[in-house]
This record gives C-alpha cells, sequence and structure tokens, in this order.
C-alpha cells in the first residue's frame, strides 16, 4: 500500500468512525424501516411462494420412493435399494415421533416433573395455572414450591428445537431420494452406503466437519439465548413469592421493556432510577478503559522498541506476566493490596498521618467515593490492558517502512511530530478492528468489575452499585437475587448497543468488506 | 540542520551521543519503574504466601516479618467445607476439566476455522454472520439457561455420589460453544494460500486428504495457540465455573471457585487469606510457566487475531 495513502486514511480514522454514527442514525436507520425492511419482506414472501413451488414440483415429479418420502421418511432410499441410509432416516423419524407423543419427562428441582413433546408445547402458552393444591405445605398453609417456569419454558424450547430438526430431516429424506431418482433416470446405480460416506470426506467435507459444533451451538448457544431473551417478555422472577407467581409465569409483552425506561410501577421507577445512570457509567467506562489502555500500550512498545535497549526480552516478560496469571488471582490480589487494611493504605496512613485509611475500591464501610472507586478500577485495568496492546504493537512497529522515518530525519521532523505523523496513524490504521473489539470486551468486561468492586460502592436501590456494568447488574439480579426477566431485558439492552456499535463499525472496516478476497 | 563547520560538525556529534545516551538511561529507568510496577500485586501475593505468621488475614506490611511454609502445609492438608484435601481435589478437577476441554475445542475451532476459510457452501455466509450476532450477546445471558439445562439433565448442582457429574458438565459448557470462536484460526488458514487447495484438487486430493496431509501439518502454531487458550481457559476461568458447578459439591468445585469463595465466599474467613496466597501461587506457576514457554505461539496467534486490517 503506498505510504500517502496510508497517512490520509489513518488520520481520518476516528472521524469516519464519527461519521458511521452520524449516518447510521440520520441514514441507515431510516433506509432500514423504509427500504430492507420492506424489502426483505418482499424478498421473504416471494421466497415462500418459490419454495412452496419447488415443493409441489418435486413431488409431483418425484418417483412412488420420493412421494411417500413425504410421509415416511427414508422410502425413497428403501425403495432405491439404499437400504441401511432409509433405515437411519425412518429411526430418526420413528423416534422424533415416539418423543412428541410419549412426552417424555424430566424431574427437575422438587421432584416437580416437567413433560417435553406435545404436553411442552401446550405448557408454552399457559397464562399462569391455579395454585396445585395438592401441593400445600398444610402445616405452614403455603404453597409447597413447584415452581418449574424456567424449565416449562426451556423444554418448550427444546421440543420446538427438535421440530425445526425433524423439517430439516424431512426436507434431507425427500432430497436423497431425488437424488437417487436422478441416478436411476440416468441409468446409473443409486450411490451405495460406502460412496455416501466417501461423499462426506470430499464433497460434503464441510458437513462433516460443522455438525459436531452447530449440535452443540443449539443446545448450548443458541437455544439460551432464545431462553433469555423470550424470558423478557415473561413476569417469571423468584421475588414475587405469591403462590401464583411461584408456579407459573405470564406472558407479559413488553411490560418489563417499559419498566426500564419509564418506570410506571414502584418496581419499574426503581429500576430506571438505576439503568440510565448504569449504562452511562458502562460506556464512559468502555471508552476510557479502552484508549487507555491502548495508548499506555503504545507508550511502552515505543519504550521497550528503543534502539540500543538490551533486556528487551526480559522487560517484555515482566508484562505478560499479567497476562499469564488467571485474573482472579491477580484481581482480587490487587483488591487485597489496596484495601483498607492492605500495604498501601498503612503505608500512606504512617507517611501521611492519615487518620483511617483512603477507600481506593469504595469497599470501606465508611467514606467511600463513586469518583475515586472508577478511576481506581480504570487505572487497574491499565495495569491489566497495557500487556495486550504492548504485545500486539510491537510487532507494528517493526513493520513500519524505515525510509518514513529517514524522509522525515532528512526534512528535519522532530520525533514528537514523527510519532504523532508517522508511528501513530500507521499503528492506529493496522488496529482498528482490534481498537472495535477491545470496546466491546469492555462493555461487556465482567471480570475486572466484579472482582475489583463488586459493582461497589452500594447505593442501595435496585441493587446496582456506583460501578456496576450492565453485565454485572445482569450478574446481581439473576443469580443472586432471580429476578431472571429484568436481568434478561437488560441483556438485550446490551445486545442492541454492542451491535449497533459493531454495525456501524465493522461495516466500514476493510476487514468486512474485503472477507471473501483476501487470500 | 545543516553544520557550519568541522567544529560545529564534531560539537553537534558529541551532544548527539550525549543526548542518545541520556534518552537511553531514562528509557530504562521508565521501564524498570514500569516493570516494577507490573510485579508488585503478584510478588506480594508470592511475599504473603510464605508468611510466618500464616494463617492470618491481609497485613499492612509489604514484605512478611518472618517467613515459613505453613500456608501450603494448611492448604494441603486442611479440610476446606468439609472436603478433606479440598485443594488438591480441586486442582485435580480444574486438570480434567483443562484437558478434556483442550482435546474437544481444539478439534472443534481447527475444523469450523478451515471449513470457513477454505470451503465454499451454501451456508457459509449465513453461518458466519449467526456467530458474529450470537457473539454480541453477553456471555451471561446464555450461561444462565444452560445453567439451568444442565441441572435439569443432572449435570450441575449435583451432590453426594453423584457429584462427579458436575465436572463432566462443566467440560460440555466450557468446549460445547468453542467452535464459535473460530475467528483467530480462520485468520491463520485465509494465510495459507488458496494455489495450495486448489493444486492438490487438481492431483485428485479429497477435501479429508488435503486438510488432514497439507493443511494441518501447516498449522502447528495455531494448533498450540488454541490448544494454549482452551487449557488454561478454566484455569483462568471464574465466573462460568462458579454459576455451573458453584451450587454443587465442594470437593467437585475447580481452584477458581474454591478460592474465590475462601476469601468471598459465603463461609469467607478473612484468616484464610495467607492459605488463599498459597493457593494462587500453587496455580499461577505452573501456568505462567506453560506461558512462558508457548509465549512466541501466543503472540503470534494474538496478532494474527487482531491485525486484520
Amino acid at each position: 500500500m503506498a505510504t500517502a495513502d496510508i497517512q490520509i486514511k489513518e488520520a481520518n480514522v476516528f472521524k469516519r468512525i464519527g461519521k458511521g454514527f452520524v449516518n447510521f442514525f440520520t441514514k441507515s436507520v431510516p433506509t432500514f424501516f423504509t427500504k430492507t425492511l420492506p424489502g426483505a419482506f418482499v424478498k421473504l414472501g416471494s421466497g415462500i411462494a418459490q419454495g412452496c413451488k419447488n415443493l409441489v414440483a418435486r413431488f409431483r415429479n418425484g418417483s412412488l420412493g420420493t412421494k411417500i418420502s413425504h410421509l415416511v421418511f427414508g422410502f425413497g432410499n428403501l425403495y432405491h435399494g439404499q437400504i441401511i441410509k432409509g433405515l437411519i432416516y425412518l429411526a430418526l423419524q420413528v423416534g422424533i415421533i415416539l418423543f412428541m407423543v410419549l412426552c417424555p419427562t424430566v424431574v427437575g428441582p422438587n421432584n416437580v416433573e416437567v413433560p417435553m413433546g406435545w404436553k411442552a408445547l401446550a405448557n408454552l402458552g399457559l397464562k399462569g395455572a391455579e395454585p396445585d393444591l395438592a401441593n400445600f405445605d398444610w402445616d405452614t398453609g403455603a404453597a409447597k414450591v413447584t415452581d418449574n417456569s424456567q424449565l416449562y419454558l426451556l423444554f418448550g424450547l427444546v421440543t420446538i428445537a427438535v421440530l425445526a430438526i425433524y423439517v430439516l430431516l424431512w426436507n434431507s429424506s425427500i432430497k436423497s431420494s431425488v437424488i437417487a431418482d436422478t441416478a436411476v433416470k440416468e441409468g446409473k446405480k443409486p450411490t451405495s452406503l460406502l460412496d455416501d460416506l466417501k461423499a462426506l470426506l470430499d464433497g460434503r467435507f464441510h458437513i462433516l466437519m460443522l455438525t459436531p459444533t452447530c449440535l452443540a451451538a443449539l443446545a448450548f448457544t443458541i437455544l439460551p439465548t432464545i431462553f433469555m431473551i423470550c424470558m423478557a417478555f415473561t413476569d417469571y422472577n423468584t421475588i414475587d413469592m405469591s403462590a401464583e407467581a411461584r408456579t407459573l409465569f405470564h406472558w407479559t409483552g413488553f411490560e418489563n421493556v417499559g419498566n426500564m425506561f419509564s418506570g410506571k410501577s414502584a418496581l419499574g421507577e426503581e429500576i430506571s432510577a438505576r439503568f440510565f445512570p448504569v449504562l452511562g457509567w458502562t460506556l464512559i467506562w468502555a471508552v476510557f478503559a479502552t484508549f487507555t489502555c491502548y495508548f499506555g500500550g503504545i507508550i511502552v512498545a515505543l519504550l521497550i522498541n528503543k534502539k540500543g535497549l538490551k533486556f528487551k526480552k526480559v522487560y517484555r516478560t515482566f508484562f505478560i506476566l499479567t497476562i499469564a496469571v488467571p485474573q482472579f488471582i491477580s484481581l482480587l490480589a490487587v483488591r487485597n493490596l489496596l484495601s483498607g487494611a492492605g500495604p498501601i493504605n498503612s503505608m500512606l496512613m504512617s507517611m501521611f498521618g492519615l487518620e483511617k485509611p483512603i477507600s481506593f475500591l469504595g469497599l470501606e464501610s465508611s467514606g467511600n467515593d463513586p469518583v475515586l472507586a472508577k478511576v481506581m478500577i480504570i487505572v487497574v485495568n491499565l495495569w491489566l490492558g497495557v500487556p495486550y496492546t504492548m504485545l500486539m504493537t510491537s510487532g507494528i512497529l517493526m513493520n513500519i517502512p524505515a525510509d518514513l522515518y529517514e524522509a522525515a530525519r532528512v526534512d528535519g521532523t522532530s520525533p514528537l511530530k514523527m510519532f504523532f505523523k508517522i508511528t501513530l496513524p500507521y499503528i492506529v490504521f493496522v488496529t482498528t478492528p482490534y481498537l472495535i473489539s477491545s470496546f466491546i470486551g469492555n462493555i461487556n468486561s465482567f471480570n475486572t468489575i466484579f472482582l475489583l468492586t463488586g459493582g461497589g460502592p452500594s447505593v442501595g436501590a435496585y441493587k446496582a452499585g456506583e460501578t456496576d456494568l450492565l453485565v454485572t447488574w445482569l450478574y446481581k439480579l439473576t443469580i443472586d437475587s432471580g429476578e431472571y426477566n429484568t436481568g434478561a431485558v437488560i441483556g438485550i439492552m446490551t445486545f442492541i448497543i454492542t451491535s449497533i456499535i459493531t454495525l456501524v463499525t465493522y461495516r466500514n472496516s476493510k476487514a468486512y468488506k474485503e472477507e471473501d478476497t483476501f487470500q | 540542520m545543516i553544520a557550519t563547520g568541522q567544529d560545529g560538525t564534531k560539537k553537534k556529534y558529541r551532544s548527539q551521543k550525549g543526548a542518545a545516551i541520556t534518552s537511553l538511561v531514562i528509557h530504562y529507568v521508565v521501564l524498570t519503574i514500569l516493570a516494577l510496577i507490573w510485579v508488585i500485586p503478584i510478588l506480594w501475593i508470592i511475599l504473603n504466601a510464605f508468611r510466618g505468621d500464616a494463617p492470618n488475614s491481609v497485613s499492612g506490611d509489604f514484605f512478611p516479618k518472618s517467613v515459613g511454609v505453613e500456608a501450603f502445609h494448611l492448604l494441603f492438608t486442611k479440610s476446606y467445607y468439609g472436603v478433606d484435601f479440598a485443594f488438591l481435589r480441586w486442582f485435580a478437577n480444574t486438570l480434567i476439566v483443562a484437558v478434556v476441554d483442550c482435546v474437544i475445542s481444539t478439534i472443534l475451532v481447527l475444523s469450523v476455522a478451515y471449513c470457513m476459510s477454505k470451503l465454499r457452501f451454501k451456508m457459509r455466509k449465513p453461518f458466519m454472520n449467526l456467530t458474529m450476532i450470537l457473539g454480541l450477546f453477553p456471555g451471561f445471558m446464555s450461561m444462565i439457561a444452560i445453567y439451568f439445562l444442565l441441572k435439569s439433565i443432572g449435570l450441575s448442582g449435583q451432590t453426594g455420589p453423584n457429584a462427579w457429574l458436575n465436572v463432566v458438565g462443566l467440560c460440555l459448557a466450557y468446549s460445547a460453544g468453542a467452535g464459535m470462536g473460530y475467528q483467530v484460526a480462520k485468520g491463520f488458514f485465509d494465510v495459507i494460500p488458496s494455489a495450495l487447495v486448489e493444486s492438490a484438487k487438481l492431483d485428485g486430493c479429497s477435501n479429508f486428504k488435503i486438510f488432514w496431509k497439507i493443511m494441518l501439518p501447516l498449522s502447528k502454531p495455531i494448533i498450540i495457540y488454541t490448544a494454549l487458550m482452551s487449557f488454561t481457559g478454566p484455569w483462568m476461568d471464574f465466573i462460568f465455573a462458579k454459576v455451573i458447578i458453584g451450587n454443587g459439591a465442594p470437593e467437585m468445585w475447580t481452584v477458581s471457585v474454591g478460592l474465590y469463595n475462601m476469601m468471598f465466599g459465603g463461609q469467607a474467613d478473612a484468616s484464610l487469606f495467607t492459605e488463599f496466597a498459597a493457593g494462587c501461587v500453587c496455580v499461577g506457576i505452573p501456568i505462567v510457566t506453560l506461558f512462558m514457554f508457548m509465549q512466541k505461539y501466543y503472540v503470534e496467534g494474538v496478532t494474527a487475531g487482531a491485525v486484520k486490517g
């Protein structure tokens, strides 16, 4: 790449990103609703129409085996003599139908049975059931814990996933029958099982490679994510102790989202009072954490890469140490180091004759200052984050063409100017993707806050402390206090924020546009 | 800066040399101070592990007044949370999880990364977009659901004789989603020329053979990087482990959950601090050693993953 070209581009990286945001809200969002979305619906409609047409044509043109395959999986394969393949399809169909009809149950906590299959689908539509009289604790008169709302939702979704797999199998069984049809029509033999297995190693290699990940992702990423999204639209939490709320959830639509902004109910008022401060601090934190570590890392890399400096490796090793030591160790160490009883405070107290320790992290019984705690978090985060940027930029520094500096030196440019005109622009240009991903990473930076301050100093209202980020608040709401619905709304909010940032920045970046061509 | 005469040049040269030395000295001083700041917390934990007055709580002195190994002795022999040899068991659990996770994750990551980089098929772009979108949700959201899922099939929250199932659940939770983190490895495969694949294809190689015989031998750095990351993951991670196995039997915890609970959990005790420090040293030494030996591959992976502009 021509150096002049780089210089022009990199100087504008931040401007470009800023413009990207403005464009996003003034242009992209309106276009999305006026053009992209309707366009997508039209596309979807025509896609469905075309798909139906293809389905009918496939049915009409197929052999007898293909036709019956629409009802009985694998029949087409059996018809063409692909016995084992046909039997596998058939077995899968029978298995799924049995699953749907027999409704195997899972025994949840408190020995409450949760069904799968069609009963699970029926449970999904529940609008809250009557408290189960049989489950009353007659000694106290209270309803026994029969709370399995989350499992009803979970296994409802599992059943839907199984149905989706059923549809995919249906399609694949017919497809395989059609392929056998064509082979016969062309006067060839239908593929044997061995051929099919061989195809998995060659033409259909990606299926072999991706299936394990897809199944695992379905069970452990996609399903859980959808589950939590659904949770945001229910009243499910373990706060409301009334018998009904503790038995089954209700679908409440956008009530939780509304609460977050308007705070109409008493509960909502509490949530919305904390939501915007937490959101604001999350963004401030992300900006500061990203840029301090970024520039700090560059400076350290420059120091280490100084010409003529010895022991470069030794110095680098010292910095890498913080990456190698597990964060729960290093952060808890820092937390204790800065605590009221820790050595730093006792040193300061004896040196300056302070009466009581400084509450650096806002965790003491008195004298907590949220601003100091926030500043300290960002400072401690430097300690964690600088080594990463240092490693990354060390390599880049060595790649900057030496003649650029040579030319600048001949022109009598001062070192400081060289840094701002050559070094920095070059690094920023190359590491923009890293900058974006570390910004996103900082929004979701759970460890630093949770291990360092635990969100403190506490505010009292609605569990979110002064230094809580959205993610740590999400943790407190769900894991600590069981307010799954509110927690889920916060998760979705975080998703919306991170996706807007990603959309705007990545779509402007070369890495996204030229993903395919760069090889 | 044009020299005016011979004398001037010499002077200039001398003063330049002097300036260079001064600047070098400043570099040494600044770097040494920074390096000190960077080691202090780690050094402090190590010093606390060897305190002579163990068991004890956080002390105001940076350097211990006396030295001893009582903390280690206690850590290895005492029972915590009613579990005999608790720390050794936690250590063994973490090791098991780390090995299983390392094997499964590496296989998944490499296969997905290779597919996305070198094979072309209909679902490629949709798959990449989907993984990107899922990656934007906070990892936590799905974690809670994973906990419910594992608990309902008996792989989490177990106590008693079935408690070992918690560890199975944790292995699943760590490695199942690994395939979605294929981006760094994909970046690596992207750099290997596609011409290599094309020519092998012309020679009649199957896709499997190309992957197995040509690509894998070329990808030693990325294999090591992926394995290193997934092996150290369970040692470093704290929050996933806390949610998935924290509610189950204490003998099935991992080191991070155990050590955290010693300091801040429900039965936390400030006087356990020296034992906590000793535990940190025991966990830190093998991980840091591993890291230092594999530093080259780690740096390669980090830079390859981030710099794709």
